[in-house]
């Protein structure tokens, strides 16, 4: 091969590289809108789809529709944190439910010391995917319960399965955790407000 | 000796001495010297950040190090062995042994390969600095993030960031030169003769490597380049409350981190492709499955970042697709190691220290393979993720993978390069120490990381002290080790038996066809086709 020749070819290769160089710095400019671009066409949740998505179900909850061909699982579960003397368990721990009904369940609890204590239940499901499309109408979560001295009570909690629920979620975990509320956490709170 | 046309071929070259010698050189070998010993400075600069990190770890508590220090010390090892140690010490090998084995001249374009590697020089001064400037009045926090820099951690560390970012795009800008320059050497400039599928399998490595670098790092220059505006110039790039996402800078780092484990990899895969042959005395077996294989884990490792994600809350579509993926790589991965076994296979084996690293590497590797395939499972990665397991795998795999290979090459060449034989006796005792030393270190963190103790933090519970105090101690002798590796190379420069043109018995290919060592100018006449199929 003669010298021009080679020279021709190295040049012409190192501009394609080049060009391809620029190519891929820009592409990643390019990923930032792409990246929710591709998932709300794909129906992968970034963030902001995953809001957008419980809105929604929220709104649908008003008018259920109640899809009897469907069931899904429901599991309760129930933990009390160590420094909280209470006993705190689900009635029933399976439920087979419809999509779009609803459904009263009871929680027992007990106060096994003989002081008045209050206690916070915080929620959680799994899979987190599920979250949004399950409504609670109403829940002994949404207040502190409080309990005087080895007092028993049955706490409702009312919930509906938005129909729109994702068709491979067929099972899904409520679970509990009780705290004790004390001056302390409202000192907390103080502290981050400030 | 088949050799003998550039001998006197001088008179129109002028050979600089001293130090311009290696500040204006334009000769891929000085070149490739100069890489390799940037190589090892860093692997030094690496291997004491890491001595410091496991000399804390040795008992639980807090005893040396504060917390950002320590987190720090986590983002230089990384950055340091990675962008200081392995990508230079392999672009070093290619640098010598390309233009050797390809019979060219030289590289295609001999001043900007001088250009990328000094900028190397700058780049790893602005890594040090990042690391360095805390420590002085007004130098903001330390660099806590680790090496993937996510925000928005990474938006509030103070300016030693900004030493890094620039770093990043200096130490890129260097490696997508050298890629140019590689890919411009292996498709113009190969002895007549020598088509692609005849080409030394480790130039099909670099070339497959040198594309994945020009694909991967600028979009990681992207990346960086958009943290740097949301620090300074107000954009809300990765900031929720600007509109931002900070997953998409998760998104941007691991298209550029996943293929980067392949960049890693695949030339001490191709230095494999040598040795062994060359030790078993028979030729690799499945070449053109090995080139299919390579294009395969490259193709598939660049659309399967996500897998280092697996918790940032995807869909189960997506997930899937991920987790598919990433274990389909195991597939062409299994099916080099197969060729490799099956190129031992009967063969008259001889274990000099390149064989022993290729057998050794051999097996550790195909165990953090393993561990990999481990991780890719989503429901088991909800478990292991950023656990000690995942510390574990990634050094099982990068260790033997790109180090070890790299050791391999430098007992391998070695020779060639300077002439003199290493001492294989002390050598094989430095592989020995070495893999011990490796195993003893990371073998027991995956026990921890199983135990469910979280990497990156500088406490853990007193139930691991066990584990943690035996991982310590591999880790010293393995770290103290390279000492003898670095009297070894000081002692082969300086002296020892001749070796010949062709060094081992069994070597075969145009690099051994040039004397050991190399005059100044090689193959300023291209070989010929009988030279290339010999």
């Amino acid at each position: 091969m003669n010298h021009p020749d080679l020279t021709r070819k190295k040049r012409r290769t190192v501009w394609l590289l080049s060009l391809l160089v620029l190519g891929m710095f820009g592409f990643g400019f390019a990923l930032v809108p792409l990246y929710d671009l591709l998932c709300e066409a794909t129906g992968i949740q970034s963030v902001n789809i995953r809001t957008a998505a419980d809105n929604k179900t929220a709104y649908a909850a008003g008018q259920p529709e109640i899809n009897k061909s469907r069931f899904v699982t429901i599991k309760f579960d129930a933990s009390v944190h160590p420094n909280l003397p209470w006993e705190f368990a689900p009635v029933v721990r399976n439920m087979r439910v419809n999509p779009g009904k609803e459904y009263l369940v009871n929680f027992a609890a007990h106060n096994r010391s003989s002081s008045q204590i209050t206690s916070q239940a915080i929620p959680s499901v799994a899979p987190w995917q599920a979250t949004g499309f399950l409504n609670k109408l109403e829940c002994f979560c949404f207040q502190q319960q409080t309990l005087a001295g080895d007092e028993s009570v049955e706490m409702p909690l009312r919930f509906v399965i938005s129909p729109e629920l994702p068709a491979e979620i067929n099972s899904i975990t409520l679970s509990y955790s009780l705290l004790k509320l004390e001056n302390e956490t409202a000192v907390i709170q103080e502290k981050k407000r400030s | 000796m088949s050799y003998t046309t550039t001998m006197n071929d001088d008179a129109h070259h002028h050979n600089p001495t001293g130090w311009r010698r290696w500040l204006f050189s334009t000769n891929h070998k000085d070149i490739g010297t100069l890489y390799l010993l940037f190589a090892l400075t860093m692997l030094f600069m690496g291997g004491a950040s890491a001595m410091l990190i496991r000399a804390e770890l040795f008992q639980p508590g807090i005893q040396l190090l504060d917390p950002d220090l320590y987190n720090n010390l986590v983002t230089n090892h990384a950055l340091l062995m990675i962008f200081g140690a392995v990508m230079p010490a392999a672009a070093g090998l290619a640098n010598w042994m390309i233009p050797l084995m390809i019979g060219a001249p030289d590289m295609a374009l001999p001043r900007m390969n001088n250009l990328s590697f000094w900028i190397l020089p700058a780049a790893g001064t602005m890594l040090i600095l990042s690391f360095v400037v805390p420590f002085f009045p007004g130098g903001g926090s330390q660099i806590n993030t680790g090496w993937t820099l996510y925000p928005p951690l990474s938006v509030q560390v103070g300016m030693s960031m900004d030493f890094l970012i620039f770093a990043i795009h200096l130490l890129g800008i260097s490696s997508v030169l050298a890629s140019i320059n590689i890919i411009v050497t292996l498709l113009n400039m190969r002895a007549p003769g020598m088509t692609m599928m005849k080409m030394p399998m480790f130039c099909w490595t670099w070339l497959v490597t040198a594309f994945l670098l020009i694909l991967v790092v600028p979009v990681l220059a992207g990346g960086v380049t958009m943290l740097l505006f949301d620090r300074h110039f107000g954009t809300s790039f990765f900031d929720a409350a600007g509109g931002g996402d900070p997953v998409l800078f998760q998104h941007l780092f691991w298209f550029f981190g996943h293929p980067e484990v392949y960049v890693l990899l695949l030339p001490s895969i191709g230095v494999l492709s040598h040795i062994i042959p060359t030790f078993s005395r028979k030729p690799l077996f499945g070449y053109k499955s090995m080139v299919g294989a390579m294009i395969a884990v490259a193709t598939i490792g660049m659309v399967v970042w996500a897998h280092h994600q697996y918790t940032i809350g995807m869909s189960l579509g997506a997930v899937s697709y991920f987790m598919i993926g990433t274990i389909i790589i195991s597939i062409p991965v299994g099916l080099m190691i197969f060729n490799f076994i099956a190129t031992m296979w009967r063969g008259a084996m001889t274990f000099e220290t390149p064989m022993l690293f290729a057998v050794a590497i051999i097996m550790m590797f195909t165990f953090g393979g393993l561990s990999g395939v481990m991780l890719a499972v989503v429901p088991a990665d909800m478990q292991y993720h950023d656990s000690m397991f995942v510390v574990a795998h990634f050094h099982y795999v990068l260790m033997p993978g790109a180090v070890f290979g790299l050791f391999a090459g430098v007992f391998y060449w070695l020779p060639k390069w300077t002439g003199h034989m290493y001492d294989e006796r002390l050598a094989k005792i430095f592989f020995w120490i070495n893999v011990t030393g490796f195993n003893i270190t990371f073998f027991p963190q995956h026990f921890l990381g199983l135990a469910g103790m979280p990497r990156r933090i500088i406490d853990y519970n007193v139930m691991f002290t066990e584990f943690n105090a035996i991982s310590s101690i591999g880790a010293m002798i393995f770290g103290f080790s390279h000492l003898l590796l670095l009297y070894i190379i000081i002692k082969t420069i300086r002296g020892g038996e001749k070796a010949t043109a062709q060094v081992w018995e069994g070597a075969k290919g145009l690099e051994w066809q040039v004397p050991s060592p190399p005059p100044f100018h090689t193959w300023e006449t291209p070989p010929s086709i009988k030279q290339v199929q010999s």
